[in-house]
C-alpha cells in the first residue's frame, strides 16, 4: 500500500521558546503593576494589594483592561512592561 | 450551484495559470492527461491548423455515422483534421486526443462537432450531424448523401464528471502550499491524525490533497488568500487551510463559501471569537445560515433542525470549530478554559426555516436582501426547551416565552446576556393567526420582561446572586437593545420552542456578527 500523504491541517507554526524573566528576590524598590482584568471585584482585591504594598514603601502602578473577554492590547502590554519590574493580575467575579 | 461553477472555472484561467505556478515554483505537477505546458499559452482555436476540423469519439453512434462523410471530406481539396477522444482506428487519419487537450482547448461538448478553422481562429462550428449545415460549413454538396438527414450527437468527453474531477486536481495540487505529512506504511489514518492532535474527538476525513483540490473547488477565492487572522494564535488563515479543515471536517464542496464566511465573521473583532473560545461560560460559537445557500446544499431547517442528520448542519459548524483548534491553536484545557463546554461545541449550525415563517428572516432583520445568503454567528451556550401547549393566542405564548427567557444564565442576571428565542412552526401559527409581527412579539417581551430592581439585587429571594444593590430603586430590562434574536425553524409538529443562551453580551463581550456569504 502506498504511504498516505496529507495536507498540514495547523498553521505549521514553530513556536520559539522564551526563558521565563528570573523571579525577583525581592520587591524592595521595584515598581509593580496591578493589572485589573475588570472582572467583577477585581478591584476589591487589587485595592488590598495596593494598601499592602504601599504600607511597605512599594511603588504601585495601577492598570485595566478594557474587557476581561479580549487580550491586553499591546500598547498596555508595552507600558506595563516598560514602567514595572512585576506585575499581579487580578482574575476576579 | 458548484458544479457549473467549477467546469467554467478549471476549463479556463485556473487550470492553465496552475500549470504555469507550478512550473515557476518548483513544485513537480502531478503528471496527468492535462500537463502538457505548451497548452498553457494557446489560445483556444489556435492549437490547430487551419481547414476543417471535426472531433469524434468511436462510442457515439452519430460519429460512427459520419465515417464515410469524414472519408468523403479527406478526399476533398480542403485540409481536413479528425480527433478522435477514445479510438483512432475507427476513422482512416484520425488524431489521438484522448488527453483532450485539443477537445478542451476547441471547448468542445458534444460530439461529433464540425469545424472550421480560419487564421487561427474558429469561425464555424456545428454540433452532430445535420446535413444542411455540414453542407454549407463545407461548402461540399451534397454530403452523406446515403446518410440520414439528422441525428443528435453524444456528450463530448470533456463533459464527463471524472474527467472534470481529475483535471481539477491535477491544476490544484501543485498550488496547495500546506506542508505534507507522509504517514508511515502500518500507520492508520484516522489514528494519525489523532495522534497528531487534530480531531475535536470524532474522527476525520484525512485531507489528502486530491480532496483539499476538490473542496477548493466550491471556491472561486484563491488558495492563497487570507481569510482571516484566527485567535487565540493570531495566525493568517488562508482559504487553503480552511479547506483542508473543512474536508476533516466532512464537507462537501458547495459548503466551503458557508465555511468560509463563519470563520471570517467568527475572527471579526466584535464577535471576538478568541473570548468565546477561553471564557469558562459554556459558549460555543452558533452558525445561522439564511438565503437560497441554505437550500442549494440541503441544509437543515425543519424537523431535527438543531439536532443530528444531516450533513451540511453538521460539518459546517465542526469545520469552524476545526480552524479555530487547528489554525488557531484554541484547544480545550489550554487557551479553552470551559468548566462545563457543551455538546454544540463539536458543531452548532443550523438554517432558518425562511418559506414556513411568519416572519422576515433573520439577516433581513439585520440589514440584508432575502436573496443574499448569510450567516450570522452566535456566542450560544446549548439549547433549551420551552412547551407550551395551551396558549392560543400570542399574548399567552408571549407571557409563557418571556416567563423561560427570564431564566437565561440565571434569573436574577439582566442585560449582561443575550438570547436567541428558536420558534418552532405550531408556536409561529400562534402569532401569524393573532397577527403579530415580529417587531411586535419583541416589543412585548421587552415589556413583560421589566424587571423590579428589587426582585434580582443580590440577596433577594434567599439568592446571593443578582444584580448590585444600587439596582434595587430601578427596573431593567432582561436584555439589551438588539440582545434577543428572534428565528424560525423546526418541525411541523410540536408546540415547544427553544431558547438559546448567550455569553457576555456586547463590546464587554461578543456582539452577534451578520456577513454574507461570498463564492
Amino acid at each position: 500500500m502506498t504511504p498516505t500523504t496529507l495536507l498540514d491541517p495547523t498553521s505549521e507554526r514553530d513556536p520559539t521558546t522564551r526563558e521565563r524573566t528570573a523571579r525577583p528576590a525581592s520587591l524592595e524598590g521595584k515598581v509593580v503593576g496591578l493589572l485589573n482584568i475588570s472582572k467583577p471585584r477585581g478591584d476589591v482585591f487589587l485595592d488590598r494589594i495596593e494598601e499592602l504594598l504601599t504600607q511597605r514603601g512599594m511603588q504601585v502602578e495601577r492598570y485595566s483592561k478594557p474587557t476581561f473577554t479580549k487580550p491586553a492590547p499591546a500598547d498596555l502590554r508595552h507600558e506595563i512592561a516598560s514602567k514595572c519590574d512585576v506585575v499581579i493580575e487580578a482574575l476576579a467575579d | 450551484m458548484g458544479e457549473k461553477r467549477a467546469q467554467t472555472h478549471v476549463a479556463s484561467t485556473r487550470w492553465r495559470s496552475a500549470l504555469d505556478e507550478g512550473q515557476q515554483s518548483g513544485v513537480e505537477a502531478v503528471p496527468g492527461p492535462n500537463s502538457r505546458p505548451s497548452l498553457a499559452v494557446r489560445e483556444a482555436g489556435s492549437v490547430v491548423a487551419d481547414g476543417l476540423v471535426v472531433v469524434v469519439k468511436r462510442s457515439c453512434p452519430t460519429c460512427q455515422l459520419v465515417v464515410p462523410v469524414l472519408d468523403e471530406l479527406a478526399r476533398g481539396s480542403e485540409p481536413l483534421a479528425v480527433y478522435s477522444q477514445d479510438d483512432t482506428t475507427f476513422v482512416a487519419g484520425a488524431i489521438d486526443d484522448t488527453d483532450l487537450e485539443v477537445s478542451f482547448d476547441l471547448d468542445i461538448d458534444t460530439v461529433p462537432t464540425l469545424l472550421r478553422v480560419e487564421a487561427g481562429k474558429v469561425s464555424a462550428r456545428t454540433v452532430g450531424w445535420l446535413r444542411p449545415e455540414w453542407e454549407e460549413l463545407t461548402g461540399v454538396r451534397p454530403l452523406g448523401a446515403t446518410l440520414p438527414e439528422w441525428r443528435p450527437g453524444c456528450g463530448s468527453r470533456t463533459q464527463d464528471p471524472e474527467v472534470q474531477d481529475a483535471r481539477l486536481v491535477v491544476a490544484m495540487t501543485p498550488r496547495l502550499r500546506a506542508r505534507r505529512v507522509e504517514l508511515g506504511k502500518a500507520e492508520d489514518e484516522i489514528e494519525a491524525m489523532y495522534a497528531r492532535g487534530w480531531s475535536d474527538g470524532l474522527p476525520l476525513v484525512p485531507p489528502t490533497a486530491e480532496r483539499v483540490a476538490r473542496m477548493l473547488a466550491g471556491t472561486t477565492r484563491e488558495p492563497g488568500d487570507v481569510v482571516a487572522v484566527v485567535p487565540p494564535d493570531l495566525v493568517e488563515c488562508t482559504v487553503e487551510k480552511v479547506a483542508i479543515n473543512a474536508v476533516m471536517a466532512g464537507c462537501r464542496p458547495d459548503y466551503l463559501p458557508v465555511v468560509l464566511t463563519a470563520v471570517e465573521a467568527a475572527c471579526t473583532d466584535e464577535f471576538n471569537i478568541h473570548g468565546v473560545l477561553a471564557t469558562t461560560w459554556f459558549a460555543g460559537p452558533l452558525v445561522i445560515v439564511n438565503g437560497p445557500i441554505a437550500r442549494a446544499i440541503g441544509m437543515n431547517s425543519g424537523v431535527n433542525a438543531l439536532g443530528q442528520g444531516n450533513r451540511a448542519n453538521a460539518t459546517i459548524g465542526r469545520a469552524l470549530q476545526l480552524v479555530v483548534r487547528n489554525v488557531g491553536g484554541g484547544r480545550p484545557g489550554e487557551v479553552d478554559r470551559a468548566t462545563l463546554g457543551q455538546p454544540g461545541k463539536y458543531t452548532f449550525c443550523f438554517a432558518e426555516d425562511e418559506a414556513g415563517s411568519p416572519w422576515e428572516p433573520l439577516h433581513v432583520e439585520r440589514g440584508l436582501t432575502r436573496e443574499t445568503s448569510a450567516v450570522t454567528l452566535f456566542a450560544a451556550e446549548g439549547v433549551r426547551g420551552v412547551v407550551d401547549q395551551l396558549a392560543r393566542t400570542p399574548e399567552e405564548l408571549a407571557r409563557s416565552f418571556a416567563a423561560c427567557l427570564r431564566t437565561v444564565a440565571h434569573p436574577k442576571n439582566v442585560i449582561v446576556w443575550d438570547a436567541v428565542l428558536v420558534v418552532s412552526p405550531e408556536h409561529a401559527r400562534v402569532f401569524r393567526e393573532g397577527g403579530w409581527s415580529k417587531a411586535r412579539l419583541r416589543e412585548e417581551l421587552g415589556t413583560l420582561l421589566q424587571i423590579p430592581g428589587a426582585e434580582i439585587v443580590r440577596g433577594a429571594g434567599g439568592i446571593a446572586e443578582g444584580m448590585p444593590e444600587g439596582f434595587r430603586e430601578f427596573t431593567l430590562p432582561k436584555f439589551r437593545d438588539g440582545g434577543l434574536q428572534i428565528v424560525h425553524a423546526g418541525g411541523g409538529a410540536g408546540l415547544f420552542s427553544a431558547i438559546i443562551g448567550g455569553w457576555a453580551s456586547g463590546a464587554v463581550g461578543s456582539e452577534p456578527v451578520t456577513q454574507e456569504v461570498m463564492t
